[in-house]
């Protein structure tokens, strides 16, 4: 919302206060100002000056050397290429050293080797447009009809001396988006009297109401509805101060009709239309919904296929506007109107917002409307406009006011509760300091009940009004106080198990990343998902973005693979990365998924090969203290290379998943190395996870160590060996290390040899050597149960 | 024997003098003073001398062997001493070559700068509560005061699963499913990610995270606002942090404001960094609108509460001066080891 701070200062005195401190003050009682320019602070070295003579330029056929009288003593000679000049015009003339808007600068020089001191200027030049002066040309100078001598200012001239403002407005506030909202605000902020006034119209051309009827059948989204009919109407330029007030807010100036509709709407904060009235067949309007496919060309040439949500003004015929959006070509003021129609309405604000979007079009209109205006402004706007018709003698007002009234005149009324509010808010003011307050809002005041003006909707509830007076008394004034009594912040018990689980990967060297937790559907093709896999059922975005971003992950594995390949493609050598990334699983219709996290890790270059993922993953676990665990090879992990892949499982759950990714996910991913990956359910790590840690005493006895080479089938795990060692050497097993796996020479085919190193301890006391060849011994055995022998 | 036994010492004194290294000075010492030694064989012919000799020789003898053995270790010592500085010259190595560096991992800057909020707000009394992402309607809006109509609604800002599920679009739900469950008195952050309908660009991203704060209590005031969010802005940007609240409107709250901070480099001048206003604003927050605590079954008679909310993205673009949203999410290995 732009301000224009003369138009402001109509309303409220505020003299010659400082802009800065205006915008300061004011944004600190809730009016935010963004940013304000003055207008004309561009332009300097800009002055009017007299043409006193011109000659065509002895070497051009286009160039004229005038002599100007800018009121600096001797005139200047000042080359210019306009034609449309004569002695004794008054010009802008821009003088050596000069600015123009634009940051232009304008210095002495010679045209054709005569001399010329500044420039004449048009109103481009000066960043007009023939609707700021209508009666100056385009193309030429800007021959000025204003009262002037030569040598003022041009900024003076022109009337550049307002300053536009401009705020942000928040949306519980639409009447804030008028000048006297904000003069309002203003007067409260300053301590300044608020000068409003009561629009007069004279009248007496005629009864408007036998003129024009009006009918609201759909009552629901048109709580009110007034019309004014006005005769004879003059439509020329409106005059200056009128243009200008409506530039400072950044209004083009067009007519004295369309301006003084403009005019109003930015000074009431109350959308206004005219129509030509006699477009309107039967001279009926109607407001009703539009019918399904119901057309209509709106004032900007575009055409429009309304539906039953639409709400129309309508005559006997046809749609002649769309209700709060845009009015129809079909009733638009043209050369030959003589009588017209101010409409000034209310309608319903989501139904505005709604229809402003089906059609396409969001106008200064409908984005007032759509914040829900008061109807009770209608009247006072209506009459506003028909005022300025006979000030600006724009066309003959008649008697009247046609009108349909579906509202209901309530006034809000909420106790002042002075303690409450003192309380709620930390500060300490009496009944008087709050009323004097509420006062210079708007409010009235029925003993202790205050009475809310129908402009401010937003206030119901004691603590709007606790709002209000904490706005007034000052947000930088209420005193800053810790909160009292003491509270014990704590991490849970499973925020801890995840911080473990952030440590524990950063310090095996993987980087966390964030991914987004949506995806492509194309991206389950990506990692070769099966088409019928249940992991496929996402949930969906019903309004994505893209594609890309259209369903909630399953899996995290394309997002991690999608960050590997951007690495990879970055020419990064090696990358290293984790996530603890949540997946939506989807149950029922109309119920939320099921959002769960998992760990996964992904990695290419370096050492990275299955059996370092598979250490991490161990180490991981190790340090989460989850026991108990088993690897199974696996050959159908999505994604995943079919003889190089790994399921976890603990307690018959799975676990998790290692392996290195699929070669043609690889390829699919533009990744051309090895990648490895592993993932981890972070709900089943945290339910095994063991978290009564007790100690163990150092040994105080000597451990013995056997090496065993065994025989065994070459497809033979080894973590069956390693299984048939614990359960043979029992509780004496302190340690197992596997040192060596071989298949080749000196083996038989179809065998490879596997060789561990065993150490064994007694807590209690040293092994014998009949104590160690007995275990020795049963270990054996159970190896033979496994298919293994020992290598002869 | 006194003779043999002076010229043994002078012997002794000469040969020790020029022993090289350690073995030689082994041999000297097996020599001299071994079983077998030059001084034992001397001691072996005492009991020929005369008796009143004796004293006199035992008495020699013994300095004799007490000198050895101190000219034996004061040797050591000095061969030790030389031998050491021999391996420390001939150790020397150029410092200036590199590390072994081993590979570590970067906690991502989003991380980092949320635990250190986390931490803070542990510090004053907080719990960390999370919450659903993809959410029910009430939840986000309805619950806040935002019923159907509501601009802040509209579907371009916000991404639906149907009509009555949704991607959460401010973490806000996490406070309502708190005091649901919850009696007051309530102090929570709920930080997580949040979704709306922008489209990726160098300061917008679909998806970002937000923190949270709630405090539900009896005698909760404006002033408490105030007051804790002085403590958060100044542990996060110092001590001389100049902070204001200036009102705002959101639904939730009322009476609301957003606070800004004086801006860094211009202090309040106006500048570059804060686009001219002196000032950067850093959050939103206000007084649990009645409704809200009415909605989620809290009598607002007899409790108040304050509740705030930032975005950590922001944050920690103007923490390291990152220039792109996107970097985040991208995840470049080069972008993520510099945190």
């Amino acid at each position: 919302m732009n301000l224009s701070m003369r138009w402001l200062k109509e309303f409220v005195p505020l003299d010659d206060m400082p802009i800065r401190d205006f915008t300061e003050a004011i944004t600190m009682s809730g009016s935010k100002v963004e940013s304000w320019a003055t207008e004309g602070s561009e332009i300097s070295g800009v002055v009017t000056g007299k043409v006193l003579s011109l000659e065509k330029h002895p070497d051009s056929d286009h160039l004229w050397v005038t002599k100007t009288d800018a009121g600096c003593g001797e005139p200047l000679q000042i080359i210019t290429g306009a034609q449309n000049l004569k002695a004794g015009d008054m010009v802008p003339v821009a003088l050596h050293n000069s600015t123009l808007p634009g940051g232009k600068k304008i210095k002495k020089g010679k045209l054709r080797g005569l001399e010329s001191n500044g420039m004449l200027c048009s109103l481009g030049e000066l960043g007009l447009t023939k609707h700021d002066f209508p009666y100056a040309i385009e193309d030429g100078i800007f021959v000025l009809q204003e009262d002037c001598v030569p040598g003022q200012p041009i900024c003076d001239v022109l009337g550049f001396n307002d300053t536009k403002v401009e705020f942000e407005i928040t949306s519980n506030r639409p009447d804030c988006f008028s000048v006297i909202g904000l003069a309002r605000e203003a007067a409260a902020t300053f301590g300044k009297p608020l000068n409003l006034r009561k629009p007069e119209v004279k009248g007496g051309h005629g009864s408007g109401k036998e003129m024009l009827s009006v009918k609201v059948e759909a009552a629901d989204l048109c709580p009110m509805y007034s019309a004014r009919v006005v005769k004879n109407v003059r439509v020329k330029p409106s005059p200056r101060w009128m243009r200008e007030r409506l530039r400072a807010m950044g209004v083009r100036p067009i007519n004295n009709i369309v301006d003084i509709t403009n005019y109003v709407m930015l000074e009431y904060g109350q959308p206004m239309h005219s129509f030509d009235y006699n477009a309107i067949s039967g001279h009926e309007i109607t407001v009703r919904r539009a019918r399904e496919g119901e057309e209509i060309i709106t004032l900007d040439s575009t055409k429009h296929t309304l539906n039953h949500n639409n709400l129309v003004i309508a005559d006997k015929n046809k749609a002649v506007a769309v209700a709060g959006v845009m009015g129809g070509e079909n009733s638009e003021i043209v050369d030959g109107t003589t009588t017209i129609v101010f409409e000034s309405a209310c309608f319903n604000g989501a139904s505005v917002r709604k229809t402003a979007r089906s059609v396409g079009m969001r106008t200064d209109a409908s984005g007032l409307y759509e914040k829900g205006l008061d109807p009770n402004n209608c009247i006072p706007a209506l009459d506003r406009a028909c005022e300025l018709v006979e000030m600006l003698d724009a066309g003959d007002v008649t008697d009247g006011i046609i009108e349909c009234r579906n509202f209901e005149e309530k006034h809000t009324k909420i106790r002042l509760e002075t303690d409450w509010i003192n309380r709620f808010l930390g500060i300490s003011l009496t009944a008087g300091d709050m009323k004097k307050i509420l006062g210079k809002l708007g409010c009235g005041f029925d003993g202790d009940d205050i009475i809310v003006p129908t402009f401010r909707p937003d206030l119901v509830h004691k603590a709007d009004i606790a709002e209000e007076i904490a706005r007034f008394f000052g947000y930088d004034k209420i005193t800053a106080a810790p909160l009292a009594g003491g509270a014990l912040g704590k991490y849970t018990k499973r925020q801890k198990f995840e911080r473990r689980i952030n440590d524990t990967m950063l310090s095996l060297g993987a980087s966390e990343i964030m991914t987004y937790s949506f995806i492509s559907p194309k991206y389950y093709d990506k990692i070769m998902m099966p088409k019928d896999s249940a992991m496929r059922n996402s949930v969906k975005i019903s309004n994505p973005l893209g594609e890309d971003t259209s369903i909630m992950r399953t899996t995290a594995l394309p997002s991690m693979l999608e960050v590997l390949s951007r690495n990879y493609n970055n020419r990064n050598v090696s990358a290293c990365l984790y996530e603890l990334a949540t997946i939506y699983i989807p149950t029922e219709e109309n119920k939320l998924p099921n959002e769960s996290k998992v760990l996964i890790c992904g990695m290419y270059g370096g050492k990275a090969d299955f059996f370092t993922a598979k250490g991490m993953a161990e180490d991981l676990l190790c340090r989460l203290s989850v026991y108990g665990w088993e690897i199974k090879s696996s050959g159908n992990e999505s994604g995943y290379h079919p003889g190089r892949c790994a399921v976890l499982t603990v307690g018959g759950e799975k676990l998790g998943v290692i392996g290195e990714i699929h070669p043609e996910v690889a390829e699919n991913y533009g990744i051309g190395e090895r990648a490895v990956s592993f993932s981890l359910d972070v709900d089943t790590m945290y339910k095994y996870a063991e978290f009564q840690k007790s100690y163990t005493p150092l040994p105080k006895f000597p451990a013995v160590s056997r090496d065993l080479a065994l025989i065994c089938g070459e497809s033979t795990p080894v973590a069956e060996l390693e299984k048939a060692i614990r359960e043979g050497a029992g509780s004496l097993l302190e340690k197992l290390t596997l040192f060596d796996v071989y298949t080749g020479k000196q083996i038989e085919s179809g065998k490879k040899s596997v060789a561990f190193s065993l150490l064994l301890r007694r807590a209690d006391a040293t092994l014998t050597e009949e104590q160690i060849t007995s275990a020795m011994k049963k270990v054996i055995k159970k190896l033979e149960a496994a298919g293994a022998a020992l290598r002869s | 024997m006194k003779q043999e036994l002076e010229a043994l010492r002078e012997k002794a004194g000469r040969e020790l003098k020029k022993a090289a290294d350690r073995g030689r000075l082994e041999d000297l010492r097996v020599q001299y003073l071994g079983k077998k030694g030059e001084i034992t064989a001397l001691l072996r012919q005492m009991g020929k001398l005369p008796a009143d000799e004796r004293p006199e020789a035992g008495k020699l003898a013994n300095e004799v062997r007490s000198f050895i053995e101190t000219e034996l270790s004061g040797r050591a010592a000095e061969i030790k001493e030389a031998e050491t500085a021999e391996r420390l010259k001939a150790e020397k190595i150029d410092v200036t070559l590199p590390g072994v560096r081993r590979t570590l991992g970067s906690k991502h800057p989003l991380s980092i700068e949320l635990d250190d909020i986390k931490e803070i707000f542990i510090g004053m009394g907080f719990d960390i509560v999370s919450g659903p992402e993809v959410e029910y309607d009430y939840y986000n809006f309805e619950a806040l005061n935002m019923p159907k109509d509501h601009p802040a609604r509209d579907t371009q800002d916000t991404f639906y699963i149907n009509d009555n599920i949704l991607l959460r679009t401010q973490t806000s739900p996490v406070q309502v499913r708190t005091m649901e469950k919850q009696k007051p008195p309530i102090r929570i952050i709920s930080p997580g990610r949040v979704y709306r309908s922008d489209a990726v660009d160098a300061t917008h991203s679909p998806l970002f995270h937000q923190i949270e704060g709630l405090v539900v209590d009896r005698g909760v005031t404006f002033s408490n606002l105030k007051g804790t969010l002085e403590i958060l802005l100044k542990h996060m940007y110092g001590e001389d942090t100049v902070v204001r609240f200036r009102p705002h409107h959101f639904p939730f709250t009322e009476p609301s404001a957003e606070v800004d901070v004086q801006c860094f480099s211009c202090h309040g001048e106006g500048c570059r960094l804060c686009k001219g206003e002196g000032w950067i604003e850093i959050l939103g927050c206000g007084m649990v609108h009645p409704k809200v605590l009415s909605n989620c079954g809290i009598d607002p008679d007899e409790y108040s509460g304050f509740a705030f909310g930032m975005g950590l993205e922001r944050l920690v673009m103007r923490k390291y001066s990152i220039d792109d949203m996107r970097l985040f999410y991208e995840n470049d290995v080069r972008f993520l080891n510099q945190f």
